[in-house]
């Protein structure tokens, strides 16, 4: 049983990484971006391209695809995303749907639905004693570098002057750039790496998990529940959420097989009818 | 009396609804008559869409279970029991009105963004259920060989099925125009404009938006069930989170609030994928990604959209009700 909870919590890491992205660029943008789950998707192809094509291993490619993605949703931001976050939100969640699509269906034409080798690498092939029992050395590196990203990000937020610009204007955005602080400036770094943050999860998760075009769109709606559970545009909330949805689904795989994909919905239909805010969300920042 | 009222909204409408039902008719003759078949079936579930949408302001990004659960329940009770389709149908759509109460009764506690991330939760739950629930829904295979029963009347042409099929769109699309031009829709316009004075005026607004949504499951349901007779077949792809994306898309393409655009989206995108898939080009996502991202980037008026603020700005000035339907602070200009 406690290994299970261990896979939970490797499975909640990428849900965690997942949601803190989706989260960040949410609070600073106001997008909910559909497409995160196809940069997920990406990260991991980019993982795979870089070895089939480069030969850049595991290592380089953790260092060098989540920037290059970063750099792209830049790019996006600027040409496009701009464009729509003066709107109606959901203008910019079907141009985000619309995006997902031709990414996904792009990856499928060049490599088919059938999934991409990738090895693990060779430093973490072995297996790692935890005291009460053995596991895959890769998977406790996941768990390891997803908590520490999780962390790293949380202290630039709350210890940083930037983490202090990012959120006051994710909170009062007129207020801010009343004292002063060019806003528009942040909005266009902070989706960028909101996107750098999903590749990242696509290249940690390339040697575990299947590398096919369509890994990132059943992710990415459990994802937003994660996100509903957790309470919309709090950081915390959807890193907290997404650990423990990890949890409760693995545990619930164990107990309740017939439900493990169905559980996460089951708890935000519970969280909407006690807390519709979320677990750590504020009131006013859903109405 | 609808009629007068209708005539009253201008002569173009006494045309528009002549040519409209026209073409309708006409359709299997012009086309592959299946094809013909899917975008009436296309037309009543984007209009359902809009009517959440164009009229009360919530995007519903989970239609797929409405659409895709009615083709499943559908397909069952015209398996099982050996009904003639109507009655199934018709328990397809009881079946997704009730599905729609739950589901609808937690969602419309949220509104705009999150209203639209919850309802794409719970499809994707309903998608998981149909895909684990083997025994009764066929898993990955589906449902097959769904029968066209209708007291021994041979329906095995898809020709004379479309004209059996038909009634069923033709009275949804009825009712969502119905819904919308009543009171009640009136009340969901109010909604849409602005929540916050709808409830001053003493409105249950939460209790309104259940209803919409309730009422439009069961218009996506109807759809949906004359869908899964039409091919004889229910499966996975219908409750997939992309189904509903594409019955969104054909509304905007069409004009969100105009309900008769979504026919027209409907049509040109089931012709599209059909003319791709004859061609052989599986990965229909680049293509219509790309027109919906252009779309919401250039064109968000949609094609009826477009057309009726051509004729409005002719002559000024608008009234309330196209005011109304507008999409909320489409202003092009950024900040």
């Amino acid at each position: 049983m406690l290994q299970q909870a261990f896979n939970g919590l490797v499975g909640g890491a990428f849900y965690a990484l997942l949601a803190l992205g989706l989260s960040v660029i949410f609070g600073m943008l106001g997008v909910v971006n559909l497409a995160h789950g196809a940069f997920y998707m990406l990260g991991a192809f980019g993982a795979f391209i870089a070895l089939d094509a480069f030969g850049l291993n595991f290592w380089i490619a953790l260092l060098l695809v989540p920037p290059l993605l970063g750099v792209a949703g830049i790019v996006l931001e600027r040409l496009f995303i701009r464009r729509l976050t003066p709107l109606d939100p959901l203008y910019n969640f079907l141009f985000t749907f619309g995006l997902a699509l031709i990414l996904q269906d792009l990856v499928k034409r060049e490599y088919g639905v059938s999934s991409q080798p990738y090895p693990r690498p060779q430093e973490l092939d072995g297996t790692v004693d935890l005291g009460l029992f053995t596991y895959p050395a890769y998977q406790v590196f996941v768990l390891a570098v997803s908590v520490l990203m999780c962390v790293a990000v949380w202290l630039v937020l709350t210890r940083t002057r930037v983490g202090m610009i990012v959120r006051a204007a994710t909170e009062r955005p007129e207020l801010t750039r009343g004292l002063g602080i060019d806003v528009g400036r942040w909005v266009t770094p902070v989706f960028g790496f909101g996107i750098a943050l999903a590749a990242f999860a696509g290249v940690l998760a390339a040697p575990m998990r299947a590398v096919n075009p369509l890994m990132g769109a059943d992710l990415i709606i459990t994802v937003f529940a994660v996100v509903v559970i957790g309470g919309l545009g709090s950081v915390f909330g959807s890193v907290a959420a997404g650990f423990a949805v990890g949890l409760v689904s693995a545990l619930g795989n164990l107990y309740v097989p017939a439900l493990s994909q169905i559980l996460v919905f089951i708890l935000m239909a519970v969280v909407l009818l006690w807390r519709p805010a979320g677990l750590f969300g504020r009131e006013e920042a859903f109405r | 009396m609808i009629l007068t009222r209708l005539a009253r909204s201008g002569r173009g409408g006494w045309l528009l609804l002549v040519a409209g039902l026209v073409a309708a008719f006409a359709l299997p003759w012009l086309i592959y008559p299946p094809v013909a078949l899917d975008i009436a079936c296309w037309a009543l579930f984007a209009a359902s869409v809009d009517l959440l949408l164009g009229f009360t302001g919530l995007l519903s990004f989970g239609h797929a279970a409405f659409w895709g659960g009615s083709a499943y329940c559908t397909g069952l009770i015209a398996l099982h029991t050996g009904m003639p389709f109507p009655v199934a149908i018709a328990g397809g759509a009881v079946f997704t009105a009730l599905l729609a109460l739950p589901i609808g009764f937690l969602s419309v506690r949220l509104s705009g963004i999150y209203f639209a991330m919850v309802t794409l939760a719970f499809a994707q739950m309903i998608y998981f259920v149909a895909n684990q629930w083997r025994d009764v829904t066929g898993g990955e295979n589906g449902l097959q060989g769904i029968p066209r029963e209708l007291f021994g009347l041979d329906l095995s042409d898809s020709f004379f099925f479309y004209y059996a099929g038909l009634p069923f769109v033709l009275a949804g699309l009825f009712a969502a125009w119905r819904i919308v031009r009543s009171p009640f829709g009136r009340v969901l316009v109010s909604i849409r404009a602005n929540p916050d004075r709808a409830r001053a005026l003493g409105y249950p607004v939460d209790r309104y938006k259940l209803q919409a949504f309730v009422l439009s499951a069961a218009l996506a349901g109807t759809a949906g069930g004359v869908f899964s007779v039409g091919h004889g077949f229910a499966s996975l792809e219908g409750v997939y989170w992309t189904t509903s994306g594409q019955a969104v898309m054909m509304v905007i393409l069409g004009g969100i609030g105009t309900l008769w655009g979504g026919a027209i989206g409907a049509a040109l995108i089931v012709q599209l994928q059909d003319f791709l898939a004859t061609a052989g080009f599986a990965e229909t996502g680049i293509i219509t990604g790309t027109i919906f991202i252009v779309v919401v980037l250039l064109f968000r008026r949609g094609i009826w959209g477009t057309a009726r603020h051509l004729l409005i700005t002719r002559r000024t000035p608008a009234t309330p009700a196209d005011v109304a339907a507008e999409p909320k602070k489409s202003v092009d200009t950024p900040v």
